[in-house]
């Protein structure tokens, strides 16, 4: 820190880990850039894309759908202590059904994908950065944005909205086991009042974030997986920040987007 | 192309990382059909020259010919076709674990020339049975081959487009000196067979003197010594000496 005087130090050390945050804002989005790019041009690669949406689709359904029904359950738990602050428990299921559809259907969805699929595309990625994988790729003629980013990439933004379809299903009957189960409802009346109650917008935005969300997951997933170095030791820190920085993206993205929509 | 033009030609190349100058304005030429090798230390930046040539990593300064061609000018378009006419074995095989053996050989068939599966199949047993493999293996996964197996994959998957120019990064580093000698002539006979331009990196002399035509040593970013590989043994050059002879002492120093 020669030439700074001790008084500035902690001002430089700000200053410096800002630029490197805009630097990293930088790359990421010509990251993303060049993957939207080699989604939506030829070559594609069917084959890798087929790989990737059992990966991330089919073997996610049995987290996504553990998690969906023990958050409806809560849920309904939650809102019909809550509700019966002021006699109004019998709005548990609408309530059930909105947040689940608009919000804790896709965020948890994601979440669970920001933990399994992210980490291991950037551990797959990243391993194969470390084993110069990558670098084969590309003196095999074949580009690596094409052939690894660009399947992942769109794997995850069409199976998103379908797990989080399965997660609404699922996490809406979780209260309703809970609701028939243990509170007393009738079944058919908690079916009627929550059908009758949701718009097709509660769903569809849901879709949407869905939609938003799977694109971060695996974006992060892949960057940091092509962007490690280190060997194993990168590896490790390229996951970990793939989880962390979905994670964080996930949440600030929802508020963006509920947001947006809240005044549309 | 003229005749003299050189198939590689490396001019003022520099590289550095983080600060560190690896590569200090590099001058090197490899004429079309011949086989260099590049010896030198760890650290020396042997792998960045062969990577800087083959395209998988762009110099700070200095100009990369393929065939008198400056490979950072060509438009998008021409410089994948400079850079398709090349393979690369790569020191640890860089093999892809999850597929077979035959379509990590035909990979580039499938992927980028688009030959049919079946057609490009028969083509990777071929280049296959070239490094004394064969079909037997061509259905396992690279997992179940030892190292030096995984080599002559390798070299297979390197060898099985017909490249002009072939890049060989350590290429019996971790093998036993009969498997390393093995591999050794598997190079000779393929580079000699495809007539293509050869440019090896290796800290092995046995192997460069086998598969050389030339030797260039690299110290320091730079080309210390450049000779016929049957003089490397006599060449009067200090790095070159304390090189082959593994002394401590000398102008060059060690990695640690």
């Amino acid at each position: 820190m020669a030439g700074v005087p001790l008084a500035l130090q902690p001002v430089r050390s700000v200053g410096r880990s800002v630029l490197d945050m805009l630097q990293t804002a930088g790359r990421v989005a010509l990251f993303a850039v060049r993957g939207v790019r080699a989604m939506l041009s030829p070559p594609w690669f069917f084959g890798q894309l087929g790989r990737q949406l059992m990966s991330v689709g089919y073997f996610s359904l049995p987290v996504v759908g553990l998690t969906a029904v023990f958050t409806g359950a809560a849920l309904a738990l939650n809102i019909y202590t809550g509700g019966g602050r002021f006699n109004a428990e019998q709005i548990m299921p609408q309530i059930v059904a909105l947040g689940i559809t608009r919000e804790l259907g896709p965020v948890l969805a994601a979440l669970m994908l920001a933990g399994r699929v992210s980490a291991a595309m950037a551990a797959e990625i990243g391993a194969m950065r470390a084993t110069e994988q990558i670098d084969a790729l590309n003196t095999l003629s074949t580009d690596p944005m094409r052939y690894l980013i660009a399947p992942r990439l769109l794997a995850t933004v069409i199976v998103m909205p379908l797990l989080v379809v399965v997660a609404d299903i699922i996490g809406i009957a979780g209260g309703w086991v809970v609701a028939t189960r243990t509170l007393d409802f009738n079944g058919a009346v908690y079916v009627k009042n929550t059908w009758d109650f949701l718009q097709s917008w509660d769903v569809e935005s849901g879709l949407i974030k869905a939609a938003v969300f799977g694109f971060l997951v695996a974006l992060m997933g892949c960057y940091h997986g092509y962007n490690a170095s280190g060997g194993a030791r990168g590896v490790g820190r390229a996951t970990t920040h793939a989880v962390v920085s979905a994670a964080i993206l996930i949440f600030a993205a929802d508020y963006l987007l509920t947001s947006a929509f809240t005044h549309r | 192309m003229s005749a003299a033009t050189p198939k590689l030609e490396w001019r003022n190349i520099r590289k550095a990382f983080d600060g560190k100058v690896v590569l200090g304005g590099l001058d090197l030429s490899v004429a079309p059909g011949r086989s260099l090798v590049i010896i030198g230390g760890s650290g020396q930046g042997k792998s960045v020259t062969i990577k800087i040539a083959a395209g998988l990593m762009g110099a700070d300064a200095g100009r990369m010919l393929v065939d008198g061609q400056d490979l950072s000018a060509l438009p998008p378009k021409a410089r994948r076709a400079a850079l398709a006419q090349m393979g690369m074995l790569f020191q640890g095989g860089a093999l892809f674990d999850s597929l077979t053996v035959w379509e990590n050989v035909a990979f580039r068939l499938i992927n980028a020339d688009k030959v049919p599966r079946k057609a490009a199949k028969a083509r990777a047993i071929e280049a296959l049975e070239r490094v004394r493999l064969g079909a037997p293996v061509a259905d396992l996964y690279p997992s179940e081959l030892s190292g030096g197996m995984q080599k002559r994959v390798a070299l297979a998957r390197a060898v099985a487009a017909n490249p002009q120019v072939i890049f060989f990064d350590e290429p019996t580093t971790g093998l036993d000196p009969i498997t390393s000698r093995a591999i050794n002539a598997l190079i000779q006979e393929q580079v000699k067979g495809l007539g293509c331009t050869a440019v090896t990196i290796t800290h092995d002399l046995d192997s460069a003197r086998a598969v050389g035509d030339e030797i260039a040593m690299l110290n320091d970013g730079v080309i210390v010594w450049r000779g016929p590989a049957a003089d490397v043994d006599r060449s009067g050059n200090p790095y070159v000496e304390q090189f082959v002879s593994g002394a401590a002492e000398g102008p060059i120093r060690p990695a640690i």
